[in-house]
């Protein structure tokens, strides 16, 4: 093989995939072999970059030019200037800042999105082409099982897994290397690890991007783990909504199989691991670790009382080591680069660094992996490019569903487990979606208590019965008929559903609720005294209404309305017949007078 | 088929060179190849080509062949230039292949 001068990395990610990114690397791959240096440039299919809203992504090494929404047509551009002259293109290559038309850096590394971030646990996505062990290994891969197979007693595996400090990123936060401590402590012949790809967190998909982007680094610690804790068998339990990641998962496994690193005798150490994937129909609640046990074992899902734990009694009534994607794909690094380079970064009791998925109302939409610690207001206001639209920043929920809301006024708490605890939320497993002043907070609550009401499995009564009742308290409260009373009865529901559900599910349904509640109770109180939505969202409190001075009779909005709620005469002042009113907002985006209000 | 220690090993070097693109590493010796109307019409492209695959059987990390669209001097072309950071650009003018061997020769000495 011909020497590569120039290596044009095309993100393979489930976003940029949806737009067309196979479609590009297959033009690419055209447009290189017309211009004849398709032995000098070489096209890679990889892992996902992280600046998602953006896609697709195409990223030129060695310069490191960033391009962005790169279409079939542009790339014919990039070939003849870029690749053929050695001119970047201007136009497409990434704009920093609000609406992206910002300062231009010819390295991705000099953005704002990326200085700040510190890429382990995705330190091959956009590195690597994921379906191709040669690439994994020229990065260090399998390195680390080969040091601990042939160096290590599974004690030290384990004393170096706790000693890096590295906790479960999967939502809880349990130390890691207890886990597996756990896990090794139990005698028995037959034990498991069990890796949970269950993503189920609206919002989050940073363990579909691990296993699109790097899914030997999964692998690899899955067979460390199994190792350290003495079993010889390994579950991948991922959701059948995420057939990339499932495909690309099965090919690294096919091909570790084929390089002896899966499979029998290790490496020549007589150490035997394999890894079967088991495909998940995508229910929230086998996010939770017995219910996900249960679900491989092919039953419903629906989680077990604890205790026993999984350590103990787990998979198949075995002891079973569970750990979610992100937190294996810590591991190979931990053992690499030593738990003090770990444990160096972060805080005092939340080491390394975690990926957040960033939604909602922010320039950079997208994946970013910071250390712990980072403040919310670095990561909203820097490497999340701020709020767009110049509104204004209102609150973050984290931890999706299971999480609660950061106000405005705790932009400045530092993103850790502890910080994240005292102020009644959660890191949960690494969303956060931004809110700006156009979202209603008694409208999130609900929007995540529909989910959690939709996900409950069903089988204990107080998640089943007790987050019915509190949705139908707050549609109450935003159609407009509720009391003083139903904010305090609702506080109290939340609390029983807490201290009595069975899982975590219900255990940390209410918190979207509470934390609300907590943050912004005024918001609740001007639903039920006022009868009115501060943020104009709850459709039911809404009144449109045509001011007769600024109303010039151009019959735009009459000609919109698509209820026919709008009546009046030309260059008369319109009126709009509240009865009939839908309240969908047409008739406001077409005045071009601002003589229609809401509230 | 099962790979050994040393086989891995192997892999591992034999890529460096080829993975070192995708590395951002601002000590790496950069050759900038003026690759302009001019450059090409002059034969850079051949010249580019010459340094690459020098770079590339050597497995030098440090080294980074790049482009440069700008016709800084189009009478002298090809044009070869060094850049090291903390150091003086040092410009090569009127390189042919033979010069282009010496010039790989020299930045993959100085990158061991």
């Amino acid at each position: 093989m011909n020497f590569a001068r120039a290596h044009i990395m095309v993100c393979g990610g489930t976003g940029c995939t949806s737009s067309k990114s196979p479609e590009i690397a297959a033009e690419f791959r055209k447009q290189l072999e017309a211009a004849g240096l398709a032995d000098e440039v070489k096209v890679v299919q990889t892992g996902c970059f992280g600046l998602c809203a953006l896609g697709p992504i195409v990223v030129v090494y060695p310069e490191g030019s960033f391009y962005s929404m790169v279409t079939i047509d542009d790339v014919k551009e990039i070939v003849d200037e870029h690749l053929v002259k050695g001119r970047p293109v201007e136009r497409l290559l990434y704009h920093e800042g609000a609406d992206h038309h910002g300062t231009v850096h010819s390295s991705l590394n000099d953005t704002d999105f990326y200085r700040k971030q510190k890429r382990i646990a995705l330190r091959n996505c956009g590195r690597i082409n994921p379906e191709n062990i040669d690439e994994y290994i020229a990065f260090d891969g399998y390195k680390a099982l080969e040091k601990v197979l042939k160096t290590m007693q599974p004690q030290e595996v384990i004393d170096v897994v706790k000693a890096s400090g590295l906790r479960g990123r999967g939502g809880a936060g349990f130390p890691t290397g207890n886990k597996w401590q756990f896990a090794a402590n139990e005698k028995n012949d037959v034990k498991y690890v069990c890796c949970n790809a269950d993503e189920g967190d609206p919002g989050a998909f940073m363990d579909r991007s691990v296993l699109e982007g790097d899914p030997h680094s999964v692998i690899e610690a899955m067979a460390i783990a199994g190792y350290a804790a003495g079993a010889h068998e390994g579950y991948v339990y991922v959701r059948a909504e995420y057939p990339i990641a499932v495909h690309r998962l099965n090919i690294a496994i096919e091909q570790a199989r084929e390089y002896g690193m899966l499979g029998k005798n290790i490496f020549g150490t007589g150490f035997d691991f394999d890894i079967i994937v088991r495909l998940g129909a995508g229910a929230f609640v086998c996010g939770e670790e017995t219910a996900l046990m249960t679900s491989i074992e092919g039953h419903r899902g629906e989680p077990r009382p604890r205790p026993p734990f999984p350590a103990v009694k787990g998979l198949f009534g075995q002891p079973t080591l569970e750990n979610n994607v992100e937190t294996f794909a810590n591991i190979t690094w931990i053992i690499n680069n030593g738990p003090e380079a770990f444990a160096a970064m972060g805080t005092e009791r939340s080491k390394g660094t975690k990926v957040f998925a960033l939604g909602g109302k922010i320039t950079n939409t997208g994946l970013v992996e910071i250390p712990m610690g980072t403040t919310l207001r670095e990561v909203v206001e820097e490497i999340g490019g701020g709020v767009p639209n110049g509104k204004k920043f209102k609150a973050a929920q984290t931890g999706g569903p299971s999480g609660g809301c950061l106000p405005a006024s705790l932009i400045d708490t530092p993103l850790d487990y502890e910080s994240m605890a005292a102020v009644g939320s959660i890191v949960g497993s690494g969303g956060l979606i931004v809110m700006d002043e156009d979202n209603c907070m008694v409208d999130i609550a609900k929007f995540f208590l529909e989910f959690t009401v939709d996900e409950s499995c069903g089988k204990c009564a107080p998640c089943r019965i007790g987050t019915r009742r509190m949705l139908e308290i707050l549609n109450k409260i935003t159609s407009g008929n509720g009391t003083l009373e139903d904010i305090d009865r609702l506080e109290e529901l939340c609390e029983h559903v807490k201290a009595n559900s069975l899982c975590g599910l219900g255990q940390t349904a209410p918190n979207p609720v509470l934390s609300t509640l907590k943050h912004f109770r005024d918001e609740y109180v001007a639903h039920v005294v006022d009868k009115k939505c501060p943020a104009g969202v709850c459709k039911d409190l809404l009144n449109y209404s045509i001011d007769p001075e600024k109303c010039k009779g151009c019959t735009a909005c009459a000609r919109a309305c698509p209820v026919g709620a709008i009546t009046g005469t030309v260059k008369e002042p319109h009126t709009i017949d509240t009865s009939k009113c839908i309240k969908c907002g047409t008739c406001i985006s077409k005045c071009r007078f601002g003589a229609i209000t809401k509230g | 088929m099962a790979k050994s220690t040393t086989e891995l090993q192997e892999m591992r070097e034999q890529m460096a060179g080829q993975m070192s693109l995708r590395v951002e590493d601002k000590n790496a010796i950069r050759v900038v190849v003026g690759m302009g109307t001019c450059g090409i019409a002059a034969g850079a492209r051949d010249i580019m080509r010459v340094i690459v695959d020098e770079v590339g059987a050597h497995n030098a990390t440090h080294v980074k062949v790049i482009m440069d669209g700008n016709n800084k001097d189009a009478a002298n072309a090809p044009v070869v230039e060094i850049h090291v950071l903390g150091k003086d650009t040092v410009t090569y003018t009127k390189v042919d292949a033979a010069k282009a061997k010496q010039i790989a020769a020299e930045v993959i000495g100085e990158a061991k």
